[in-house]
């Protein structure tokens, strides 16, 4: 893998706990859906990004309004980051009317414009190509916002990523695709699905750049993005990163996992990005513990108040079943 | 009314869309300098560049999926898929993608697109250039489907679904393109969609039809009003939401209702037709409602096999004499 230079693209103390408090919230968002659906309280379409924050967070951090972000159903954080209330995400997956699709979905199966947000179907790399057409509007209006798209390795099998990648390279598009390689696509390991180690070799075949990296490193993959980022603002065309990960749980939360080893879960484990990034922010005294214990209070009494908020929201009217097709 | 074919009636439509607001623009196989692959877009190439007319790699997926990003941010695309029979490539992203996208957001969104889908048979095309998948967008909620048959409605319905907030599939008929021209208005007009046209009236029979299909039923309703029998002729124009209201009104006044259509028979427009008329017109009918429809099966190469699927002025005359003997 590629040594990403941690000092190309500065970032001030106050900014590094930004990213800090993002990926606090966002495990501990995850954390807590994963209790509420044992719990009985949440239904289904829980798919935890547990173990991927740092994509999320590396790739989301300073992103403009403007830009768009088409992110995957383990994506919950850039939902957040890009400007959603937590309480309103939490609604979301208990299927409330204050939820996004006012109940319709659960998922992350919806968006938000006006904040640049589009959220996919359950159908896998289907985002693509409209992320690409997002990015042909940028270009069309030669702004230079870009839009970042996300998928996994799985969904680099699926004939739709063909098809957008080749289109964004020969328009030559302000856009980046994220792959976010946990490794799995549900069930089946990569080396099941893909016939190359790395999905980041794909990229060569439409014209533009891919590279791998270590997808658990905030600080690589914000550096990764930055560069790739201002490429496209200058008119340099896409950029395919791929963010080697593992997500913690299984596809969803009813799935158990039994796929794989114990032992495997526990080496990805020990390479748990916030650790990582808390004991490198240490280093720095950016970080102290009074800090730590600040942002942990602060989270929690973000996520209590969220699921609090969604517990005690309406349920959607039953003729909202119908509603809402056509325009 | 100066005359024009029905091709040209739907690069009239596109043109002077795209004139009218900046936010229109094509995209497609060959839709650039090459005009298409029958000539609709020839010349908005030259008149509008090629940021408006976009030349796609052969992605039916992406050139829809794209088409649906763009009206995310305001766009009004229309796609060309160049043969309808290529929509099944695109097919997620129009039943799951575009469809449900209103559905899911809790109407904060809309996904004005337009996809042409050159569609039907009767020009020697064979199995993969002949197909009418027109059932199944109708069975997607969130999607408006339409299939003009005139040159008028050719334009006239195209305008208002470029100008749709939603996802609209314009099946344009192949068969119908260069076949004679008709009557179109050079100025703004639109057809608005879901409004059924009465071609003909009479107080025998109802047929009820749309897109080339239009031009043997006429024929056939020519040749009942010398035998006597006076059948109200209706060309749906739109098939989702199609204009109950017209069939309606029409079965109360004849009771008898036939539908025709060069889709197979399975679960097409005329099955759901029938159904609504059991439902709710039950008491107005003084015969069972008949289909004249494509066999269940595929559109062949060869002159002789096509000719003995498609319905035509003498399988729908047949229809109406059974029907106007109850």
């Amino acid at each position: 893998m590629p040594t990403i230079k941690r000092t190309k693209f500065k970032l001030s103390a106050e900014q590094l706990l930004e990213m800090f408090y993002w990926l606090k919230l966002i495990r501990a968002f995850d954390e807590r859906l994963s209790i509420l659906v044992r719990q009985g309280k949440v239904r289904s379409g829980v798919y935890t990004g547990i173990g991927q924050e740092a994509i999320i967070v590396g790739t989301g951090y300073g992103l403009r309004r403007e830009d768009f972000i088409c992110p995957l159903h383990r994506d919950l954080g850039a939902f957040l980051m890009k400007g959603v209330e937590a309480g309103v995400m939490m609604s979301q997956m208990f299927g409330k009317a204050t939820g996004l699709s006012k109940g319709r979905d659960s998922a992350l199966h919806s968006g938000v414009t006006e904040l640049g947000i589009f959220g996919n179907t359950s159908m896998l790399g289907s985002n693509l190509p409209v992320a690409v057409g997002l990015a042909l509007t940028f270009k069309m209006e030669q702004t230079d916002h870009v839009v970042v798209a996300y998928f996994g390795e799985g969904a680099s099998n699926v004939g739709d990523f063909h098809e957008a990648l080749n289109m964004a390279g020969v328009l030559h598009l302000p856009i980046l695709f994220i792959c976010e390689n946990n490794q799995y696509a549900y069930s089946v390991p990569v080396e099941k699905s893909m016939a190359i180690d790395d999905v980041a070799d794909r990229a060569e075949s439409y014209g533009f750049d891919g590279v791998a990296i270590n997808g658990n490193d905030v600080l690589a993959v914000y550096q990764a993005t930055q560069g790739a980022l201002a490429r496209a603002r200058d008119g340099g065309g896409p950029t395919l990163i791929e963010c080697k990960t593992y997500r913690w749980h299984g596809h969803s939360e009813h799935d158990k996992a039994f796929y794989r080893t114990d032992e495997e879960l526990a080496m990805w484990k020990s390479r748990d990005p916030i650790p990582t990034f808390t004991t490198y922010l240490k280093g720095l005294h950016a970080l102290g513990d009074e800090q730590i214990k600040e942002i942990e209070t602060r989270v929690a009494t973000t996520i209590d108040k969220a699921v609090e908020l969604a517990m005690n929201a309406p349920d959607p009217e039953p003729a909202d079943a119908v509603t809402d097709l056509y325009a | 009314m100066r005359e024009i074919s029905y091709l040209e009636a739907i690069r009239e439509a596109l043109a002077e869309e795209m004139r009218r607001d900046a936010k229109v623009f094509v995209l497609g196989e060959d839709v650039g300098a090459y005009g298409g692959a029958f000539g609709v877009t020839q010349g908005l190439f030259e008149e509008f560049g090629e940021l408006r007319v976009i030349d796609t790699p052969i992605s039916e997926s992406a050139i829809v999926g794209a088409a649906i990003g763009a009206s995310l941010r305001g766009y009004r695309p229309v796609a060309e898929m160049q043969f309808g029979d290529f929509i099944s490539c695109a097919f997620d992203q129009i039943v799951n993608q575009a469809a449900t996208l209103r559905f899911r957001y809790g109407g904060r969104a809309a996904v004005p697109i337009v996809v042409r889908a050159p569609s039907g048979g009767n020009v020697g095309g064979g199995l993969y250039h002949s197909q009418n998948p027109e059932a199944w967008f109708v069975h997607r909620p969130g999607l408006k489907v339409v299939a003009p048959s005139t040159p008028y409605d050719a334009k006239g319905l195209l305008k208002a679904a470029i100008r749709d907030d939603n996802p609209v599939v314009y099946f344009e008929h192949k068969y119908l393109y260069r076949r004679g021209k008709g009557p179109v208005p050079e100025g703004d007009e639109t057809v608005p969609i879901g409004v059924a046209a009465t071609r003909r009236e009479g107080a025998d029979a109802t047929l009820v039809s749309y897109g080339a299909m239009m031009l043997p039923s006429l024929e056939a309703a020519d040749r009942l009003s010398k035998e006597g029998v006076e059948v109200d002729v209706i060309d749906l124009r739109t098939l989702a939401p199609w204009d109950r209201d017209a069939v309606f009104r029409s079965v109360e006044k004849t009771s008898r209702a036939l539908i025709v259509h060069e889709d197979v028979r399975a679960l097409g427009i005329g099955a759901e037709i029938s159904a609504a008329l059991m439902e709710e017109k039950f008491d107005s009918l003084d015969a069972p409602v008949l289909r004249v429809t494509y066999p269940d099966t595929h559109p062949p190469f060869s002159h002789v096999l096509e000719h003995a699927n498609l319905p035509n002025a003498d399988t729908i005359a047949e229809a109406l004499r059974r029907l106007a003997a109850y």
